[in-house]
């Protein structure tokens, strides 16, 4: 895992439920590539084809709540999101996305004191993100945590520690 | 310092005398279930990633389809055919078209005392039996398929102490939206909520089931009633009689508790589009519908049925409007028919729909469209949940909507009722 990378900031709300991230009617599609064209499409159908590689969410209180859908973590993990930093999250979507290699960081502060198109950078060692002059803490993510991540997920992870 | 009952059920499923709040344990699972939103991806990362062989326990590993049933597409159709190989296979027990996948589990497998884990977030119902259930995704539920086990850490817990009794008109639905429009769709992130109180006490398996399974919509890990002999009964009933009976301690420590009086509530309604935006029905203003659903895991079952048979008996619905009705399961459905329900709802000009999650899951049968307004008894009410982008679903109980799809806009249903 990189320690420390820049990124874009793409805003979004509070209470950033499954059912936006990944509409029902798109999760029969066969691969994440055809999916990841929809994230976010009930909210804006625009973004998908916005964000870059390297990009990174800043978003409100209960990120990914709703469904169990693991596609939605997925989709966001295929759109090379470098991170996602928001307030809080629900938890199935909290595991769901460690388990798909999409790094989630918390922080209360960060979604009031940004802009969208903000650039704002990392810094895992020192559990920092900077905004311009302006430094905000993030809880530590344990070194095994980060290196699932850097991974891919936990089936990467496990197939490489299993040497399969 | 005594244990919460989810405690001592963790407690058990880890192998331990003792568990506390933030401590993380590794626990054996007694069933695990995963239905057709996304099983086909379960089996790709067992077969084609971890290349495993064997399912942990045949017995204990339960494939159900309830998504897309009848399957709307040849997608979904092939979803279908890649679990019923592989149930052949393992030999794993396999539902079809029979319901609901947690009624399924309700009715069939879980007894009190149980960690049930299963690939979809309303996993949290069997806290009705006095089971914990939790929901994962298809990583997660992959793992235990294999192996049995899963981590997990030991949530806080909230009590919700209940009394009074429900008036005519107001039902188990009514409080539980009540109380996520209170504590807020995060309220309970990561936490057990446990429903308890001399009301509580009194409700019929159905009801506990409709208050744990939304406790997700709060964020819960879970939701959990304590068993009684209600719970007991309701198992033994369907031939299981090998169960763990767990209880809070008179000095279990919770996080908080909160107070409700069910003398006090009316019908509620979540309204667009997060189901913590919760009124009163007489708060709501005029609202036109254009369809009505009941049905659901949290919503379909006979009571609910019931209530709304005695609303629509010998009246027509709005002709305009349109009421989908799909039983939770083949027994539900069984129960209506000879109760005479199903007479009722087709003769008012509802469709009756084969058990599944039909119009709550909002891909494969009654889709609403461009600035279609649905009132419903499914679990969420997020937007686009139903089908477009731009509509608008409401959350109400199972009478709310039958009376709402006489009228065409939402109706209180106590002007129905006796």
């Amino acid at each position: 895992m990189k320690e420390a990378f820049k990124g874009r900031v793409w805003k979004l709300g509070d209470d950033i439920d499954t059912d936006i991230i990944i509409p029902t009617q798109f999760l029969a599609l066969k691969t994440v590539e055809d999916m990841k064209k929809y994230a976010f499409n009930p909210l804006r159908p625009e973004l998908a084809a916005q964000i870059q590689p390297g990009d990174i969410i800043v978003a409100g209180k209960n990120f990914g709540c709703g469904s169990s859908r693991e596609q939605a973590p997925e989709i966001l993990a295929a759109l090379k999101i470098s991170c996602i930093i928001a307030k809080s999250y629900a938890r199935i979507f909290y595991r769901n996305a460690f388990n798909n290699g999409l790094l989630l960081l918390e922080n209360s502060e960060l979604y009031d004191c940004c802009s969208e198109g903000d650039h704002v950078s990392v810094h895992l060692e020192s559990s920092q993100v900077l905004l311009g002059e302006k430094s905000f803490e993030v809880a530590s993510i344990p070194t095994d945590l980060l290196q699932m991540v850097e991974a891919g997920g936990l089936v990467p992870f496990m197939r490489k520690r299993n040497g399969k | 310092m005594g244990m919460t009952m989810g405690e001592k059920i963790l407690a058990r499923a880890s192998g331990k005398d003792l568990v506390k709040p933030g401590e993380i344990i590794t626990a054996k699972v007694d069933l695990c279930m995963s239905n057709d939103g996304t099983t086909h991806l379960n089996i790709d990362i067992f077969e084609n990633q971890l290349k495993a062989e064997k399912v942990f326990d045949p017995k204990k590993v339960i494939f159900i389809v309830d998504h897309n049933v009848p399957s709307e597409s040849a997608k979904t159709a092939q979803v279908h055919k890649k679990m019923r190989i592989f149930a052949q296979k393992h030999d794993i027990p396999f539902y079809e078209g029979t319901g609901v996948c947690h009624q399924i589990m309700i009715e069939d497998f879980v007894v009190p005392g149980q960690l049930v884990i299963a690939a979809d977030s309303h996993t949290c119902s069997y806290g009705g039996l006095g089971a914990f259930g939790t929901g994962v995704g298809c990583t997660d539920f992959t793992s235990v398929m294999h192996t049995g086990e899963i981590w997990l850490m030991v949530p806080e817990t909230l009590k919700f102490e209940i009394e009074g009794s429900f008036k005519a008109g107001v039902y188990a639905r009514d409080l539980i939206l009540k109380i996520i429009g209170d504590i807020g769709a995060n309220g309970a992130n990561y936490r057990i909520m446990e429903f308890g109180g001399p009301a509580v006490k009194k409700f019929t398996v159905d009801d506990r089931v409709v208050l744990c399974n939304m406790a997700v919509e709060a964020g819960a890990k879970t939701g959990l009633v304590e068993p009684d002999q209600i719970a007991i009964d309701y198992a033994k009933a369907r031939g299981r009689h090998d169960m763990n009976l767990f209880t809070s301690d008179e000095d279990a420590v919770y996080e908080k508790t909160y107070q409700y009086n069910l003398d006090e509530l009316e019908p509620m309604i979540a309204i667009p589009h997060c189901v913590d935006d919760v009124v009163g029905v007489t708060q709501i203003g005029e609202v036109k519908i254009d369809q009505g659903f009941i049905g659901s895991c949290n919503n379909g079952r006979i009571e609910e049925l019931r209530a709304a048979a005695q609303i629509l008996q010998g009246k027509k619905i709005d002709p305009y409007v349109k009421l989908l009705i799909s039983p939770a399961s083949k027994a539900v459905f069984l129960e209506a028919l000879a109760e005479g329900l199903i007479d009722i709802f087709v003769e008012s000009g509802a469709m009756v729909l084969n058990p599944n999650c039909s119009v709550c899951w909002g891909s494969c049968q009654g889709v609403i469209g461009e600035g279609e307004t649905l009132i419903s008894t499914g679990t969420r009410n997020f937007k686009g949940r139903a089908g477009h982008p731009n509509s608008s679903v409401y959350l109400a109980s199972a009478a709310t909507v039958a009376a709402s799809a006489l009228t065409g806009k939402i109706t209180d249903p106590r002007g129905f009722v006796v």
